[in-house]
Formats: structure tokens, sequence, C-alpha cells
């Protein structure tokens, strides 16, 4: 009796340097992709539609067309929300996008009425932290500054600034802490102002003579306006006027105009 | 020294003299004092202990925040093209709107000059570095889907973004304008790949006069919504 011929299959593939970096690469993904998923299907947030019915979008946006529609009575699951727009799961399986307004008229399981935050212009007024970037004019040469702002209450705020300035002649960087005053702090056009102090770098330019660089505390003085945009949006226009501490005979007065936007939460 | 007394003294005043409710609530000199405690009705026997259940809803998983990482190639004004690479975050404010910053690397080959003169060096090799950052705003112009197939559809939006920023380059920091559009392909409702083209501006003056340098980009990214 011969034997049947056989051919050996190794059990496991000959793992080259590089099918193990696409092995750990796919591991990675798979978990960082998949983790957030997993952990929020456990505790998804059902609600029941009591409209005559939902529509589900294909997307996130007001153009996408509606590929579903949900009866009243019927119930979903809440998989996330981006923006105004909601991803909704249905008992079969299906996921689409629904908009605010349509969530707001479906029920939570006890029957009461689904509550959506969403930000108005109350918020605007009472939110504690805020963050912006505003870009213009520092005596001269141009800023950019980020900064961030904490609400004591309606009226009163600090806030810390950090600003790189970049001009023909100089460079530098500035820290500043302030506290700002808003007089009517729940009109959509708010004035405020302000008072800080702070510190400021700058380094002359390569290209001109060899200049020193230089270190020194500000004060500075301003105002301007916070003007509520939409949802969580709004602009900001500043004026400052900076006394630089120098170390020579005379202190310096710098000007300072400023627009940008900023966003609270 | 005298201004810098004027400036703490104007902060000082300013807190306590601003003789609105607002400082007030700041020391806690609130004046809302608590309800006193009602007396209990005379008449009740029995106190109801059943607790009222309180349903707790799970909150909403919110995937505003957009983070990724890029690579494309870059053009240097007079320094030819190179590799750039970089990282990206973004959140979206509304459905058309979004914030965004990102910070990106590359760098410089050599001028025309620099080859052609032989040895003569414009600028040292660590000054060849370029570095920017910027901050921008975009908005979506052209949502859409795209299909694959006939089984497969995908989300995209063509977006339109400027901002400003600075720019590491040769020596010196310099004020750049950036501006451009962009290509959103969303694999999943939490992943997308991006394809960008931006022209970055700023000011230069290395060869003789002062000019604005046109550095153009174009980059593939993926970012992952969170």
């Amino acid at each position: 009796m011969s034997e049947p011929s056989t051919t050996i299959i190794p059990s496991t593939p000959p793992q080259t340097k590089s099918a193990w970096f696409g092995y750990v690469a796919a591991v990675v993904l798979q978990v960082f992709l998949s983790a957030p998923v997993s952990a929020a299907d456990d505790e998804l947030r059902t609600v029941t539609v009591a409209d005559p019915y939902l529509e589900m979008h294909t997307g996130p946006g007001r153009g996408y067309p509606v590929f579903h529609v949900v009866d009243r009575g019927e119930s979903v699951d809440v998989v996330m929300q981006r923006t105004d727009w909601y991803l909704v799961r249905t008992d079969n399986g299906k996921e689409g996008w629904v908009d605010r307004e349509q969530m707001e008229l479906t029920l939570r399981p006890d029957g009461q009425q689904v509550s959506f935050e969403r930000a108005d212009i109350e918020d605007f007024t009472n939110a504690k932290w805020e963050t912006g970037i505003l870009a213009g004019d520092f005596g001269g040469a141009n800023i950019i500054s980020l900064y961030g702002s904490y609400s004591l209450n309606p009226n009163v705020s600090v806030e810390l600034w950090g600003s790189q300035i970049l001009g023909n002649f100089s460079n530098g960087w500035m820290a500043s802490a302030n506290v700002v005053h808003e007089a009517w702090p729940e009109w959509r056009i708010s004035p405020f102002f302000t008072l800080g102090a702070g510190y400021i770098h700058t380094e002359p330019k390569s290209t001109i003579i060899q200049g020193e660089d230089r270190s020194d505390q500000i004060g500075h003085v301003g105002g301007g306006f916070r003007i509520y945009a939409t949802r969580r949006f709004l602009l900001r226009a500043e004026y400052k006027s900076y006394v630089v501490f120098t170390s020579r005979d005379e202190n310096e007065e710098v000007e300072e105009w400023k627009v940008g936007f900023a966003f609270f939460f | 020294m005298e201004s810098r007394f004027r400036v703490l003294f104007l902060i000082v005043a300013m807190i306590s003299l601003s003789g609105c409710a607002a400082t007030k609530n700041l020391f806690g000199f609130d004046s809302r004092e608590a309800p006193p405690p009602t007396a209990e009705p005379p008449g009740q026997v029995i106190d109801p202990e059943v607790e009222r259940r309180e349903i707790k809803e799970p909150a909403i998983d919110r995937e505003d925040f957009e983070f990724g990482a890029f690579v494309g190639l870059m053009s240097i004004e007079d320094f030819g093209s190179d590799l750039s690479y970089g990282l990206r975050l973004a959140y979206h404010i509304t459905e058309g709107f979004f914030v965004e910053t990102t910070a990106g690397y590359s760098r410089a080959g050599k001028t025309s000059f620099e080859i052609l003169s032989g040895g003569a060096e414009l600028i040292s090799d660590s000054e060849r570095d370029l570095y920017y950052y910027n901050l921008n705003l975009g908005y979506n112009i052209l949502p859409g889907e795209v299909f694959l197939g006939e089984g497969r559809a995908y989300n995209t939006s063509l977006y339109l973004i400027a901002g400003l920023g600075s720019t590491t380059f040769a020596g010196d920091d310099r004020f750049t304008v950036n501006f451009g559009a962009g290509y959103r392909f969303l694999l999943t409702d939490s992943v997308a790949l991006h394809l960008d083209f931006r022209d970055h501006l700023f000011d230069i003056d290395l060869l003789g006069e002062e000019k604005t340098a046109h550095n153009l980009e174009g980059h593939l990214g993926v970012t992952v919504f969170f």
C-alpha cells in the first residue's frame, strides 16, 4: 500500500519583517478604530419617534437625501452627534443622520420629551469657557493671538493670551493675563473693557544688523466688542494700548488692533 | 516704574469699583439666601419613602473634532520641491464651518544660483528646514456623495480654507497667509481621507529685493473624528 502523497503546508506563513509591521499596524488600527464604538454600544440613548415620522439622511447636512423613514412609535438608538446632526440606528440596523429639530420631537423611554442641548445667545452670555484666534496690527507689525477665557460671572472674566509678533525688523512673543469687564453681557454686540499685564520678548531679524534680544514687562488697557454670530460662534474686535516697561530711560508705548473669531463651550 | 504702579492701581480699582452685581458674585457676597425650612404640616403621619426612579440618560458621543496626519509635496519658491508632512486638528462648529490648525515641515533644496555658482551657499544647512503652523477657517462648500459600484456610497465634501500663521525658514519667522481647497472623503462616519492644496504666502528678501513668495503644497492625509 503506497502512502498517500501529501503536501506539507506550513501552518503559519513565514513572517517577514514587513508582514509583522503590517500585522501590528492592523491590530493598532483595529483597537484604535473599534474601541470607541464598542464602548459606546453598551450605553446608547434610545428614543421613540413621536412625530408622524423621522427622516434619516445619508449624511450630516441639509443637502443629503432622505433614504429611510422611521414611523411613529418605533424606537431608534442615538449613536453619535456631529454639529447639529445625530447618527441614529434603527432596530433592523439601518444607520442614518437626523437633524436636531426632528430629534427634539422624539420621546424618552419614560414618555417624556427629550431635550438636546443647543448653544444659543444665552450661552453666549453665560458660558464659562471661551477660546479664540485673533490677528491684526501691533505697532506696525503683524500679530497672531490665541486666547482662552474663563468667566467668573456673566460680567467678569479672566483671560490668558499668547501672541506671536512678526514684523519687518523684529519678531517676538508675548504672553499676558487680563481681566475683562462686560457691562451688558446679554447684548448681541457686547462691549467690553480690559486691563492686564504680561511679558514680551523681541529679537531682531537676522538680515538686520545684529541687535540684542530683549525681554520686558508690559501693562495694557483696552476695549472692544464680542459679537454673537451663531451657535457657539462669536466674532471679536478689540483695541489695546500697551506700555512696555523697558530697562532704558523711557517706556515704550504700542497700539494694537485685532479682529478674529472665537467659540464658547 | 510710575506707570507700572498706575496699571496695578487701575486693575485693583476696576475690580473693586465696577459696582455691579457681578463683583458681588465674584467675592461670594451673593445676596440670595437659602429659603427658610418649611415646617412639616401637623396632619401628615405617613412619610412617603418611595424614591423616584431616575432614568439616567447616557450622554451622546459628540464627534466634532478631527485629528490626523498628512504627507505631500511642497514647492518652496526658488528652492525646489521636497516632501512635506505634518499634523492637523479641526473642530466642526456647524455643518458648514470648521476651524483648523495645522503644523508642517518641509526642507528646501538649492536655488539655481547655488547650483550654477558651484559652492556659494545662500543659507546654511539648518536654515533649509522649513516649519510652519497656521490657524484657519474652512467652509464645506460642496458637500456630497460618491458611489463606488452599485453597493457603496461615501460622503464627501469639497471645502475652501484660508488662514494665518507663521513660517520659520532661512533664519527667520515669517508672517504667512495661506489659502486653498481640499476634498474630504469619509471612509466611515469617523474616518476620513483628505486631499489638500494650499498656497503659503510670505515675504522674503533673501535674493536681493523683497518679494512675496508663493509656496504651493499638495498633501494627502488621514483623520479620525472624536
